[in-house]
């Protein structure tokens, strides 16, 4: 139990997948003018990153490792994240449309972010457990989705001021981000288990 | 001739991809560290993108249009797949130490971006020149930004000391010091190039 703790904690805290880790950055400054978008985002990389990893997981680990395929890993898993993300947006489509409604414009940037596929080869050359992989992909998630909801709190904030012309939108965003990831490492050094 | 060294330059200034188009800056923010670092990442991601534009750009008859992201998906993780094993074999070292961020190219916006935006409509030689000016642009741009994090924090550039260590502030090769370098070069880079427009 005290791993899967250290395991959440570490990923949501220590090792921000935005402010430690560097991925996921491009929906991090696209979609983070608006609060709502920005947890819609979020909670759009959540289930793909959980799906995706548990998915990709099972193929190194039944398909591409007992037959000598690691080599294929990039091809294999960025194929699987394209089908997985096409899948569901035709599933939600039809049995959830509330959700594809709220879901439905986030769906197809995932693809390309660097995030889920980040994860899932993270997982892989950890060495995790099937068990530890979820609970590392879910807790990734939703640090990525704390990170890009405080930021876009802070974008709308930042609507309002009056910036020197150059530094107007991306460069201040990400000055930002910067003093963001600067208290992202105060967590770092703590330690459970 | 001319127009073959606007295609070439067009990827360096007016459509840089880090300062101007904004792509690809997760391994901008996560390679820099030092500009030896920035470099490798930018020439990496430089092979791909030219191979992977002259290919896209010879099968784009053949390819139906309804499938052409996945197909051009397959060929960016084919080329990622052979450097990432030649890396390996190489220089592992570096290919440690790029770590994760060598497969992440696949889904590097700028090698689909520009697969997308011009190897699919242009010829195999423009192609080709676009790979290498908007390869060349991103290199420069990572060169540059890992030049600026490791002179600021180490006091350094390409390990070459230029003023003693402990003057120098480490927060700019952690990770803040990322975002907030690539912020002001991004600002210096507008504010120049609306000076010569």
């Amino acid at each position: 139990m005290l791993e899967y703790i250290s395991i959440i904690i570490t990923a949501i805290f220590v090792n921000n997948i935005v402010f430690a880790q560097f991925l996921g950055i491009c929906p991090f400054i696209g979609v983070s003018r608006k609060l709502s978008s920005a947890v819609g985002m979020g909670a759009a990389v959540t289930f793909v990153m959980l799906l995706a990893t548990a998915i990709t997981w099972l193929l190194q680990d039944l398909v591409l490792t007992p037959f000598g395929l690691g080599f294929m890993q990039t091809i294999v898993f960025i194929l699987v994240i394209a089908a997985l993300v096409q899948m569901l947006e035709i599933i939600l489509k039809k049995i959830a449309p509330v959700l594809y409604s709220a879901l439905g414009v986030f769906l197809p940037l995932i693809t390309t972010n660097c995030a889920v596929l980040g994860v899932a080869i993270t997982v892989v050359q950890k060495g995790m457990n099937l068990g530890e992989s979820i609970v590392y992909a879910f807790a990734t998630a939703v640090g990525f989705t704390m990170a890009i909801a405080i930021f876009a709190g802070i974008r709308e904030q930042l609507a309002w001021t009056s910036v020197p012309k150059a530094m107007r939108g991306v460069p201040i965003a990400m000055i930002c981000a910067g003093l963001l990831a600067m208290a992202f490492m105060g967590f770092s050094g703590i330690k459970i288990g | 001739m001319n127009d073959k060294l606007k295609i070439l330059f067009n990827g360096i200034i007016a459509e840089n991809p880090t300062f101007v188009l904004m792509l690809g800056m997760c391994p901008t923010l996560g390679t820099t560290g030092s500009a030896l670092n920035g470099m490798s990442m930018g020439l990496a991601t430089m092979a791909v993108l030219i191979c992977s534009n002259v290919v896209i750009s010879l099968i784009k008859n053949f390819v139906p249009s309804k499938v052409r992201i996945p197909a051009y998906i397959v060929v960016i993780a084919a080329f990622v797949s052979v450097l990432q094993l030649v890396m390996e074999a190489y220089v592992p070292s570096l290919y440690a130490t790029l770590g994760i961020f060598i497969p992440l190219i696949v889904v590097n916006c700028i090698v689909l971006g520009r697969a997308e935006a011009f190897a699919s409509r242009h010829g195999v030689l423009d192609s080709c020149l676009d790979g290498i000016g908007i390869g060349l642009g991103f290199t420069i741009a990572l060169t540059l930004l890992g030049a600026v994090r490791e002179f600021l924090g180490t006091g350094k550039i390409f390990d070459l000391t230029i003023y003693p260590e402990q003057f120098g502030s480490l927060v700019f090769v952690l990770a803040p010091g990322a975002f907030i370098a690539l912020g002001l070069l991004i600002a210096l880079f507008s504010k120049l190039r609306a000076k010569s427009c």
